[in-house]
């Protein structure tokens, strides 16, 4: 009796397991399967190397996405210089020099910012950003790369700040008071002990910040402007992957090569997600052998 | 026996020592001769481990900890406004109870204090190197691969890492809080043979679990019980001639 209650218990887990490994295939075989179409219309190669999108041309529609790459590797980029540095300044503030009172405040607004709608955080890049990137910078306007990357910095400070801390404080305590002991003040600890030790789980954070910011949609069509011409820099409007699906899959007639593209942007972009978030998972592994040593 | 360079390294003066509200050290006097090995013996949570810590203010990184009294290390007072942490860390090494080396390679282990206290010119940090591997006895098992992790030497091997680690930024005294309880009994005389070899040239602090260890390697033994100093004296006479019947009590096993 108790034997086929644990049987029952343990064939609910499995199939709850199953069901998430049948759903991620799933999604992988409706991209692949529509991206093919695509590529058989168009070809592989200029599919990812064509300079031009440009779905309803006149003649003829032009489906190259090499353009959008570049726009979303710039935003994502473009966030990360931003979000790392602060991030990880964060985390070690947080870490090792804040106090309990300022670490019990900081925290839960850290946690907060992660649960700010994207769709504000695109409001508060028209609205505050724009203008002020347009009069600092004196341009036309403020909805370009650089506005896209600050408001998907912002979206991934939260994520790479509590991994980062919690990689920090997984960090033994042997090894700080070792330094400390040594006669090393909190600075040299924490950039040649403590920072070096949590290694693999900040570059992890690093990862998962990465992927979060190439993943994200509202904000960036909200803040980049979304022209359809190579970028030539942080102050030119660009169009990401992300966006185009977003713009685009509402309005597109259904089972037309237009359609099937968008479908590979959608693969591409999860290839592009997987990888990273991937890298992520090995880093963080490394990181927890590393703690049992 | 009356060895006219027995000087007193270290000397402290009525020592209380609070976390929180808790008094973990009531009123300790003791004296630290130089050259010697200076065992702090006494029953768990008996306040050797804290006061052994006051020696290098490891103390401070607890928020809640009040400090009265004075220590001064070779006429300084340690506690005072004007002394400096980092110039006290470096005459005061410690050598911990687990090995705690850094998960860097033998070399950079070794090289970790001199690095940080401004010594950048790699011949120069070869030699500290080396001549600190051999202080410790450590050299001839490891010169032939120092760019090996230190994670991936033997416990023992580990430990006189940390201690050849301490050697390397030239410390007056070496404070050791249970440096062997981690270690099998092979590994304990080796660090027992190294600490007997060391006072030579170093002060050595060492709390100790294991009473015949502190017989064994110590010239001085402080036995402490609840936060306070019960005896002081020479390890021989401490060991033979207890003066404090809580003394005799302990070190004959009655608790602990």
């Amino acid at each position: 009796m108790k034997n086929k209650k644990e049987l029952a218990i343990a064939l609910f887990f499995t199939l709850n397991g199953a069901l998430a490994i049948l759903i991620l295939t799933g999604i992988f075989y409706l991209l692949l399967s529509n991206s093919f179409y695509a590529w058989r219309d168009v070809g592989f190669w200029r599919f990812l190397t064509g300079l031009e999108w440009r779905p309803a041309g006149f003649s003829h529609s032009l489906y190259g996405i090499r353009t959008l790459i570049v726009g979303t590797l710039m935003v994502t980029a473009g966030s990360m210089i931003i979000a790392v540095p602060l991030g990880i300044g964060c985390a070690a503030y947080l870490a090792e020099v804040a106090s309990p009172i300022e670490r019990e405040i900081i925290k839960p607004v850290v946690e907060v910012l992660a649960a700010v709608p994207s769709v504000v955080l695109g409001f508060f890049g028209i609205v505050v950003l724009s203008p002020l990137l347009a009069k600092v910078f004196n341009l036309p306007n403020g909805l370009n790369a650089l506005n896209g990357s600050i408001l998907l910095a912002l979206m991934s400070l939260p994520t790479i700040i509590s991994i980062a801390e919690d990689a920090l404080a997984a960090v033994p305590r042997e090894y700080k008071e070792a330094s400390l002991a040594l006669g090393a003040n909190r600075v040299q600890t924490l950039r040649h002990v403590l920072l070096p030790a949590a290694g693999s789980g900040v570059t992890a954070a690093v990862m998962l910040g990465v992927g979060r910011a190439i993943g994200e949609t509202m904000t960036v069509i909200m803040a980049t402007g979304n022209a359809l011409k190579s970028p030539t820099g942080y102050f030119s409007s660009v169009r990401t992957l992300t966006a185009t699906i977003a713009i685009e899959l509402g309005e597109v007639p259904y089972n037309t090569t237009h359609y099937y593209a968008l479908f590979a942007i959608g693969f591409v972009l999860f290839t592009m997600t997987f990888a990273v978030s991937l890298l992520a998972d090995i880093f963080l592994h490394r990181a927890s052998e590393v703690g049992k040593r | 026996m009356f060895n006219s360079e027995e000087r007193i390294e270290i000397n402290v003066e009525n020592l209380n020592l609070y976390y929180g509200k808790f008094q973990a050290l009531k009123s300790v006097d003791i004296y630290i001769k130089k050259n010697q090995v200076t065992a702090l013996i006494g029953p768990s949570g008996c306040g050797k481990s804290t006061f052994l810590r006051t020696l290098n203010r490891l103390n401070d990184l607890i928020e809640s900890v009040k400090i009265e009294g004075s220590i001064t290390i070779n006429g300084e007072d340690i506690y005072d406004k004007n002394c400096d942490v980092v110039t006290l860390r470096k005459k005061v090494g410690m050598v911990f109870q687990k090995p705690n080396p850094f998960p860097k390679t033998i070399y950079e282990n070794v090289a970790y204090g001199p690095r940080i206290h401004g010594i950048n010119d790699r011949k120069t940090l070869n030699i500290i190197v080396e001549k600190s591997l051999r202080e410790a006895a450590l050299w001839d098992e490891v010169k032939d691969d120092l760019n090996r992790s230190a994670m991936r030497l033997s416990g023992g091997q580990q430990q006189r890492l940390c201690i050849a680690r301490v050697l390397a930024v030239e410390p007056d005294v070496v404070l050791m809080d249970e440096p062997t309880s981690a270690l099998d009994p092979i590994a304990t005389q080796k660090i027992e043979d190294l600490i007997r070899d060391l006072k030579k040239k170093f002060t050595i602090v060492i709390v100790t679990h294991n009473m015949q260890q502190a017989a064994r390697i110590s010239d001085t033994t402080v036995f402490f019980l609840n936060g306070e100093v019960i005896e002081i004296g020479s390890t021989e006479l401490l060991f033979t001639r207890p003066k404090n019947p809580k003394t005799e009590d302990y070190i004959t096993g009655k608790f602990g």
